[in-house]
């Protein structure tokens, strides 16, 4: 397949998942900052915090701010990451690739980018409650990836779709996880009270975790919350679940190599390691935010390989003779 | 609720596709006038506006400013079809296949032994000087010796009931796709007009031009690609939506590389082979090494690899010489040098200003005249003599004569007209007809075209950067 449509194809899949995973963040803070008692501030803080654009954020709006932030997140078209910014070119993407996509995924997404368009015009950040916005937002994406899956032939291209997606969620739960577990954890004075409970179960609804968690787990245990976000094999937003179905298509799109891995599927593969050969405990021991630092650096080296072994056409002519 | 009619629709002055002067419904409108009247304006306006969300919902959109944050529109689909009476249309097809043929052989002959040159049958200046001649393709044949693969005529009926060729769009016609997606959503408005007025299907488009495409080549199968010059054009609709339609890749210059003189693409697994390319970029822009360098669009070394014969373009480069203005004023005379026939379908009367007395008659009656730029297209660069201020006469006169082989003159034509929904009520709006022809190893016209209506009243424009829209074609089955 095109390498240029390879690469729109993995992009407008991240960009959907990275949408899909904003528009639950606001709607769970939004719940959060219902049940929290008026004295407790900054709900809004961190989830600006978690999606890496703080110092952006500070710097076009200055102070964390309710409305603001709902508006940086949502409607920004200053925040690269703001899920207009990504609806906009998920859709830019998907027009790219027009005839490797069926109509039905198309003008879904182009529905999606309308649906955006008629939230900056009414506003809804200045809403009082805009949960119903990003809901509708969260589930269109999630509608997209369904029929995305439903109407797609397992080609080359559904995986590369399937790529980007994944990788962009293992990177989204690792976020999660690394803000909100340092941020509640030295809390040990409210640990077991009610507020404390809502914070912990807050973290794992902002991943879709929350009943899956509860099936396993049933109690509320902040190490059993990370063993769950990383390294289960089963829950489909779990770092390893994600690592897992990036490199199984990963895979699939190599093909059987002869001699040396690609560099996509050498980063890939080492990360996967990595995670297999840890533990929920060796982790919290030797530090939590390390360990999911160095999952996100991976991550983006995993991405940058994937775009010097497929995407990049000065690479391809440099490799390749005629076929 | 009130129910639609055509009282006090006006069909006198003009000729009017539906009705005649004294509004006696023509046969082949009978049907679908009894069904309209059965509808109330609240549904009439519904279906309307179902169609404009059906427009925005499929993306059959074009950038009105060339950047990403730029308005996007829709070609607004007018849902009261014109309908052509089977009659007419087989006269049309008929006329078409001759008039594509007779240009065909003129084209080869421009680029081969120039015999009409010889024989006088057009002055040679005429074609030298013409920007669309192209001294590159000199001695080339393209297989099957077409050239002209896609071509898009623009037709007009005038008062006199006769149909007549404006232009002949030799190079990228665009708009079949307009053509098609109408129909699929005028399907849904009127499903059981279709039924019962035997509409023929164009639903065969493109397999037919990917039958085209690949009857060009001997490779089987064949590979075969749509260039197009990216998302930000204002037909990229279009050309994703063919290449898809036929399965082919969709690829812009940067996709290509042309190495030993062969094209390829470069795709996830290395190099691939292209065999035929449908390319929706201008001949000037399709290789940076040959014509303009500037071009981004393109691919370098292109155009070598299509003179050796390692990869055939569609449409053959240089077809724009028989899509030249002045050009156009010889081509009954053309039909008639190359097949030994009367031409069946009308030329409109065109002076060309670069021949002296021709040019005293343009400037004389300009303000009864339409002046246009014999290369330029899309509704540009032209005049329209009765609609036009003393002032923009004059100017036009002082670049005539500054560069008389650029313009030509023709009688202003009142276009058509069909039964158009405004705002609150049925009137005529001028149309035209753009039906398709494709040319491979054989002749293939699909039974329908884009008719484009010029939706300000009274315009005679009907280009879509003017403020034109579409309707759904009819041809029926008799």
């Amino acid at each position: 397949m095109l390498s240029r449509v390879a690469d729109s194809l993995y992009w407008m899949n991240r960009y959907l998942e990275r949408a899909e995973n904003y528009a639950r963040f606001m709607d769970v803070n939004y719940n959060l900052s219902l049940e929290m008692h008026p004295d407790i501030s900054e709900q809004w803080k961190p989830l600006v915090v978690t999606t890496g654009d703080w110092e952006l954020y500070e710097e076009i709006h200055g102070a964390a701010d309710k409305k603001k932030i709902i508006f940086f997140l949502g409607f920004d078209l200053n925040n690269v990451n703001s899920i207009l910014n990504g609806i906009n070119n998920a859709r830019e993407n998907a027009r790219a690739v027009r005839p490797e996509i069926t109509r039905e995924v198309w003008e879904r997404v182009n529905g999606l980018y309308y649906k955006m368009k008629e939230g900056v015009e009414k506003k809804v950040w200045t809403r009082k409650d805009p949960r119903k916005f990003f809901m509708e937002v969260r589930e269109s994406c999630q509608m997209i990836a369904g029929i995305y899956d439903t109407t797609i032939s397992r080609t080359e291209g559904w995986h590369f779709g399937k790529l980007g997606q994944f990788i962009e969620r293992a990177d989204k739960t690792s976020r999660v996880l690394d803000v909100k577990y340092h941020m509640l954890l030295p809390s040990a004075n409210s640990v077991g009270t009610p507020i404390d409970l809502v914070q912990w179960s807050a973290l794992l609804k902002s991943v879709s975790a929350y009943d899956m968690y509860r099936k396993k787990y049933g109690k509320i245990n902040p190490p059993s919350i990370c063993e769950f976000l990383i390294f289960d094999k089963n829950f489909p937003r779990s770092i390893m679940n994600c690592i897992e179905q990036a490199h199984q298509s990963l895979e699939t799109i190599s093909g059987p190599e002869e001699g040396p891995l690609n560099l996509a599927n050498k980063q890939l593969g080492l990360l996967k390691a990595h995670l297999e050969y840890t533990d929920v405990t060796e982790v919290l021991a030797s530090g939590l935010h390390e360990f999911l630092d160095e999952i996100q650096l991976n991550l983006n080296k995993v991405s940058v390989a994937i775009f010097e072994t497929f995407f990049s056409s000065q690479n391809i002519l440099k490799r390749h003779t005629t076929s | 609720m009130n129910k639609i009619s055509f009282e006090g629709y006006e069909s006198k002055n003009h000729f009017d596709e539906m009705f005649d002067a004294d509004m006696k419904t023509r046969p082949h409108y009978e049907l679908f006038q009894k069904r309209i009247e059965k509808m109330d304006w609240k549904k009439l306006n519904f279906l309307q506006h179902a169609t404009d969300r059906a427009q925005l919902s499929l993306g059959m959109t074009f950038n009105v400013y060339s950047d990403n944050q730029g308005m996007e529109r829709i070609l607004h689909l007018d849902i009261i079809p014109r309908i052509i009476s089977g009659s007419d249309w087989d006269k049309l097809e008929q006329g078409l296949s001759q008039r594509i043929t007779a240009l065909n052989m003129f084209i080869a002959d421009i680029y081969g032994d120039q015999k009409v040159l010889k024989d006088k049958i057009i002055p040679s200046e005429l074609i030298t000087s013409s920007a669309c001649y192209l001294k590159e393709c000199v001695g080339l044949k393209p297989p099957e010796n077409v050239w002209c693969h896609i071509t898009g005529s623009d037709m007009i009926r005038g008062d006199d009931d006769e149909f007549y060729v404006l232009e002949d769009n030799l190079r990228c016609p665009s708009g079949v796709s307009y053509m098609l997606e109408n129909r699929e959503i005028l399907k849904r408005t009127f499903p059981e007009l279709f039924e019962k007025l035997k509409v023929r299907p164009v639903y065969n488009y493109a397999h037919y031009l990917r039958d085209m495409m690949e009857s060009l080549t001997p490779k089987s199968p064949a590979s075969i690609a749509v260039l197009t010059p990216g998302i930000y054009n204002s037909a990229y609709f279009e050309h994703s939506y063919l290449a898809q339609q036929m399965g082919a890749e969709l690829v812009e210059g940067k996709d290509l590389v042309v190495k030993n003189d062969y094209v390829y693409m470069i795709t996830t697994s290395g190099l691939k082979k292209l065999d035929v390319i449908y390319r929706r970029v201008d001949d000037d822009f399709i290789d940076p090494l040959i014509f303009n360098k500037n071009s981004m669009l393109g691919t370098p070394g292109l155009f070598e690899a299509y003179r050796k014969g390692n990869v055939v373009l569609v449409n053959a480069p240089g077809t724009g010489v028989a899509d030249d203005k002045a050009v156009y004023a010889y081509i009954p005379k053309i039909i008639k040098y190359y097949l030994g026939e009367e031409a069946i379908l009308k030329n409109v009367k065109t002076y060309i200003c670069d021949e002296r007395d021709h040019l005293k008659y343009v400037i004389e009656n300009i303000h009864k005249l339409v002046v246009k730029q014999t290369d330029a297209s899309g509704g540009y660069g032209m005049l329209i003599g009765p609609k036009s201020t003393k002032g923009e006469q004059a100017e036009f006169i002082k670049k005539i004569k500054a560069n008389p082989r650029n313009y030509i003159g023709q009688p202003t034509i009142n276009l058509s007209r069909v039964p158009t929904l405004t705002d609150d009520t049925i009137e005529g709006r001028h149309v035209d007809l753009r039906p398709y022809i494709l040319y491979g190893k054989e002749m293939k016209i699909v039974p329908g075209a884009l008719t484009r209506v010029a939706l300000k009243k009274g315009s005679l424009v009907v280009n879509s950067s003017q403020g034109g829209g579409s309707k759904d074609t009819w041809v029926l089955d008799s």
